[in-house]
């Protein structure tokens, strides 16, 4: 197995025929095992960024590979791939229709061909882990920001991913929930996770990240280890960017 | 007395003598049968027609990219779906049922049939914008969440954003129905004796216009008044079930 689970060439995602440049030429490697955190001002392209890294946006140029398959070559099955990348959003976007267990085990059963039983075993470990075993049958409306974001997660483990993508989770949540999320995150990290972030919590970045991104009009503008990216940083955006909202 | 009397012995006249309430039970059912039938086509080609359009709608930009036949192939499927909706909702229904029963399906004698097909084409129309508003109501996070774990396209509409669309437009699908109960009216217009031509036929052969027409009338609203209560109860019904 290679050290590198997913390689980013030439990366460019334009809008309205160009004049929106979200991406600008993006080279990225990120090894198995590594907490990627994503940071950079608003509208610098992360979420594009991490959108694209599933293919959830299709790139205007520039290749992607994940776990030595080219997924932005148009005949690979982009879908079997997407089982591997688990993916959790800011709006959480639990499955409304669902109840709580089985928003977890929906995809098991239906695509990894899980039994139902095996799958709901699993799930209940997973609910037992975030501490919200009680909540299995309850549908998402009668959940907190909080918990419904950590069951996010948890949907997403329950296809036993190989790399966590997170587009800001914690940013839509009431300050006093953040704190349970980003305590999951870190467990995620901990146990070896490979976890791409994108995020404003600089705390958690420099806590558990190993490596900081700093994106800027598209590219990466500088990169590094989470120590040196807060305490020295080279960039003078950089250095205005963290000004800014320290 | 003498007034009741009078209105008793009219009564007997227009509705008992020759057995004319049995036209309207005979009208009443061929309104239902159209209705009903209309109804099913019109859903099924109401889901065929939203299917395609969202489907276009969403996929267009990654199938464009992947070229081939299935871009072509819905590509013009989706053209020939707006045509269809343009056509449809241009015009009025009494001119589509015209043109169907004395042009297009000149060949079919059975004019109840013709009718099932007209209302059923014009309300599939309306069905299919319905189930597609439906689908664009669904917040696009769920769809995207959908792919993120792996599942398909298809697998994504069926298994999270069709239940999810279904719920919202129940109501207004009802709604529909109800229209389309009083929208078959027309059918007179070709010769099919519904509800409201056998009124009329009444009228025509009783000399007498009151009793006819405002017991056809009121039984268009004894239908309408039945299924928007039951609409209604399905509304609150699946409120309730949202929590
Ligand atoms: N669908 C789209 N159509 C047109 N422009 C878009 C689209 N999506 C994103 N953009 C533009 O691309 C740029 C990058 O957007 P992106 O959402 O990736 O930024 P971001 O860094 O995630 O910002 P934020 O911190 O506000 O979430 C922005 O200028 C945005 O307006
Ligand atoms: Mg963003």
């Amino acid at each position: 197995m290679s050290a590198n689970i997913i390689e980013v060439q030439g990366l460019k995602k334009h809008y309205n025929d160009g004049t929106v440049k979200a991406l600008n030429g993006i080279d990225c490697t990120i090894r198995r095992g590594e907490v990627v955190v994503i940071i950079g001002p608003s509208g610098c392209g992360k979420s594009t960024f991490l959108r694209s890294l599933n293919l959830l946006e299709l790139p205007t140029e520039g290749s992607i590979t994940f776990e030595g398959q080219v997924i932005t070559n148009p005949k690979t099955d982009i879908n079997r791939h997407r089982q591997k990348m688990g993916m959790v959003f800011q709006q959480f976007n639990l499955f409304n229709n669902l109840n709580i267990i089985d928003n977890i085990t929906l995809a098991p059963i239906k695509l990894l061909k899980m039994s139902k039983e095996d799958a709901e075993k699993k799930a209940m470990e997973l609910l037992e882990r975030i501490g919200l075993a009680d909540k299995a049958q309850v549908y998402p409306q009668q959940l907190s920001g909080g918990q419904k974001q950590r069951v996010a997660i948890v949907r997403a483990l329950a296809m036993e991913p190989d790399v966590m993508l997170f587009d800001e989770p914690t940013s839509a949540l009431d300050p006093e929930m953040v704190g349970e999320v980003l305590e999951v995150m870190r467990d995620l990290a901990r146990g070896g996770m490979t976890m791409v972030v994108v995020t404003h919590e600089m705390g958690f970045a420099r806590e558990v990240g190993t490596r900081v991104i700093f994106m800027n009009e598209g590219q990466i503008c500088e990169e590094g280890r989470p120590d040196d990216i807060f305490d020295y940083p080279q960039s003078d955006r950089l250095k205005d960017f963290l000004s800014k909202i320290i | 007395m003498q007034k009741f009397t009078e209105f008793a012995d009219e009564l007997r006249f227009v509705f008992v003598e020759s057995d004319r309430w049995k036209w309207l039970i005979e009208g009443l059912g061929n309104t239902l049968k159209i209705t009903a039938v209309s109804l099913i086509i019109g859903i099924v080609i109401g889901i065929v027609i939203a299917s395609i359009r969202s489907s276009f709608d969403k996929n267009q930009e990654t199938m464009k990219k992947r070229g081939g036949v299935g871009y072509n192939l819905l590509s013009a499927l989706n053209s020939i779906s707006k045509v269809y909706l343009w056509v449809i909702r241009g015009t009025p229904v009494v001119v589509q049922l015209l043109i169907l029963y004395f042009i297009i399906l000149q060949s079919v004698s059975n004019g109840v049939a013709v009718a099932m097909v007209c209302f059923g084409l014009n309300s599939g129309a309306y069905v299919a914008e319905i189930f597609r508003s439906g689908i664009m109501s669904v917040d696009e996070g769920q769809f995207e969440a959908g792919r993120s774990l792996g599942f398909n396209y298809l697998q994504t509409m069926r298994h999270i954003i069709i239940p999810q669309a279904f719920k919202t437009v129940l109501p207004t699908l009802c709604n529909e129905f109800i229209v389309l109960i009083k929208e078959t009216s027309i059918a007179g217009y070709v010769g099919i004796m519904d509800l409201t031509k056998a009124g009329d036929l009444i009228r025509g052969r009783t000399f007498k216009a009151f009793l006819p027409l405002i017991a056809v009338a009121l039984i268009y609203l004894a239908l309408v008044t039945v299924l928007t209560w039951a609409t209604g109860k399905l509304e609150r019904r699946l409120r309730r079930n949202e929590r």
